[in-house]
């Protein structure tokens, strides 16, 4: 092994967006793979937990994880990888925040269990069968990880650095930040690594948000045909631009379709949801109940539309059952 | 089982020019209501961010109410729709997220109405009571538990086997 500095990718509860996200470096990758040895990278690479296990505490200058926490498993990986390294990184929306797995957290587990092993149309089990933490089989014990009760962004289970934002962060901002560890110059601990704005400043469409939105009605994308030039909220529909933090560079807006919050709030927002919650409601034309209503009925999965990346790591978490 | 000791714990945001007022008036009345409430004064009922009302059910509180001033009364001509606004969405979310109607209330009291401090106030607690307590931090805190089951067992068992399969 050289004496380049140790860099890990790991990934829990994701979708492999952020494994894809590494490779979209290109040439880059390349430089990377130049400046640092990668001493673990499964999805890509034939490195095994024992290979970790064998290394010095804190031997690894720096881990990127991605994907939320769901299983003891991935606890025990964090928990391994944590042990190991100087730095950890937590690595996109589900990492960061939860993600989208996090919505899990709107339903309690043995919900969850019930209706992907039962109830689920596609699903024929008349033996009610259930997958087992441990079974004997030929006289080998079987296990498998236990799915915990709530999904967690990284920083519940496991102390994190550094924060790269995004579903999945884009390629500019991973070489930022390998180049910004590279450099000695660290930045301070739990910063998010990417500016620390709403992504309405860096918007094309920026110059034509009026200064008073005042909604009469909120569309879903596709419900109505987008102006590609014209501000998203101006046309009534729901973007998560203003209580979003910047540094995609609006991605999604470009391709004319509105912001869903994947870089989570910025240091000044404790809970990104709640914000722009109020963010929208305050410019509801109407002042009396039912004609509020009405333009809110336009929006009708809140908790989906604004804790879209962040459930687990908003104010409340998980949606609340009287009966713990 | 309803715990006959049981007090429940609100969190009140209420504006200075009415509603603050009409506690005020409640109070300097000799008006008796139920201590359970937690007074906070703002400006405006438009000052309350959302996130102070999450922030109030995660730290342990079973209710919260807000008190603005009458529609067309606001002291800055528009905050309390603001408010209306914001608690009509705010409501239907917390209601998918488990928190129900009675925990979340929303009323418009003048600074005259030291009465209706008092019966909204008492009327809270009343239905509170019958809910029982939400405790957030302490269902967190249950599932965290699960956090510290170091997952040694699991590890115990593959202990000496050469291989994970999914590594």
């Amino acid at each position: 092994m050289s004496d380049k500095p140790k860099l890990a990718f790991y990934w829990c509860a994701s979708c492999g967006g952020c494994e894809e996200s590494v490779v979209d470096l290109a040439e880059d990758i390349l430089m990377v793979a130049g400046a640092v040895d990668i001493i673990f990278w499964p999805v890509a690479m034939d490195f095994k937990k024992s290979d970790v296990e064998a290394m010095e505490d804190g031997s690894i200058f720096a881990s990127m994880i991605n994907g939320a926490i769901r299983t003891s498993e991935q606890e025990e990986m964090a928990r391994l990888i944590r042990r190991k390294s100087k730095v950890v990184i937590a690595y996109g929306s589900c990492a960061h925040m939860g993600g989208i797995p996090s919505l899990a957290n709107e339903f309690t587990r043995s919900q969850i269990m019930e209706y992907m092993y039962q109830e689920a149309p596609s699903v024929v089990n008349p033996e009610k069968t259930r997958p087992m933490l441990n079974f004997k089989h030929n006289s080998e014990n079987v296990t498998l990880p236990e799915i915990r009760n709530l999904v967690r962004a990284l920083d519940q289970v496991i102390d994190v650095d550094y924060y790269l934002p995004g579903c999945p962060p884009t390629p500019k901002l991973l070489k930022q930040a390998v180049l910004t560890l590279l450099s000695g110059e660290f930045p301070p601990k739990g910063t998010v690594l990417s500016p620390d704005e709403a992504l309405c400043e860096e918007c094309p469409r920026k110059e034509s948000k009026p200064s008073d939105l005042s909604f009469k009605h909120f569309y879903r994308p596709h419900e109505v045909l987008l102006d590609k030039t014209k501000c998203l909220l101006s046309q009534g529909v729901v973007c998560m631009g203003p209580a979003t933090r910047a540094g995609c560079e609006a991605l999604c807006i470009s391709g004319n379709m509105p912001c869903s919050g994947c870089f989570g709030p910025t240091s000044r927002v404790r809970d990104q949801g709640a914000k722009m919650l109020s963010s929208l409601c305050s410019n509801i034309s109407e002042n009396d109940e039912a004609g509020i209503d009405k333009v809110l009925g336009g929006i009708p999965d809140p908790v989906g539309t604004f804790y879209r990346y962040g459930l687990a790591s908003s104010l409340l978490r998980k949606k609340i059952t009287e009966d713990v | 089982m309803p715990d006959k000791n049981y007090e429940p714990k609100i969190v009140a945001f209420f504006c200075n020019w009415c509603t603050y007022t009409a506690a005020d008036l409640a109070g300097v009345s000799r008006l008796k209501y139920a201590p359970n409430v937690k007074v906070i004064r703002i400006m405006c009922s438009g000052r309350v961010d959302p996130q102070f009302i999450l922030q109030a059910f995660a730290s342990g509180a079973d209710g919260v109410l807000i008190g603005g001033c009458h529609p067309g009364d606001c002291h800055y001509s528009e905050g309390n729709y603001k408010m209306l606004r914001r608690f009509r969405l705010l409501k239907r979310m917390l209601s998918s997220l488990g928190i129900g109607d009675d925990r979340f209330r929303l009323e418009w009291i003048s600074a005259s109405e030291g009465e209706k401090v008092k019966t909204v106030i008492n009327d809270m607690v009343e239905k509170l009571k019958i809910l029982g307590p939400l405790s957030i931090p302490k269902q967190i805190s249950i599932l965290d538990k699960e956090l510290e089951e170091v997952t040694d067992e699991h590890t115990e068992q593959l202990t000496g086997r050469k291989e994970l399969s999914h590594v």
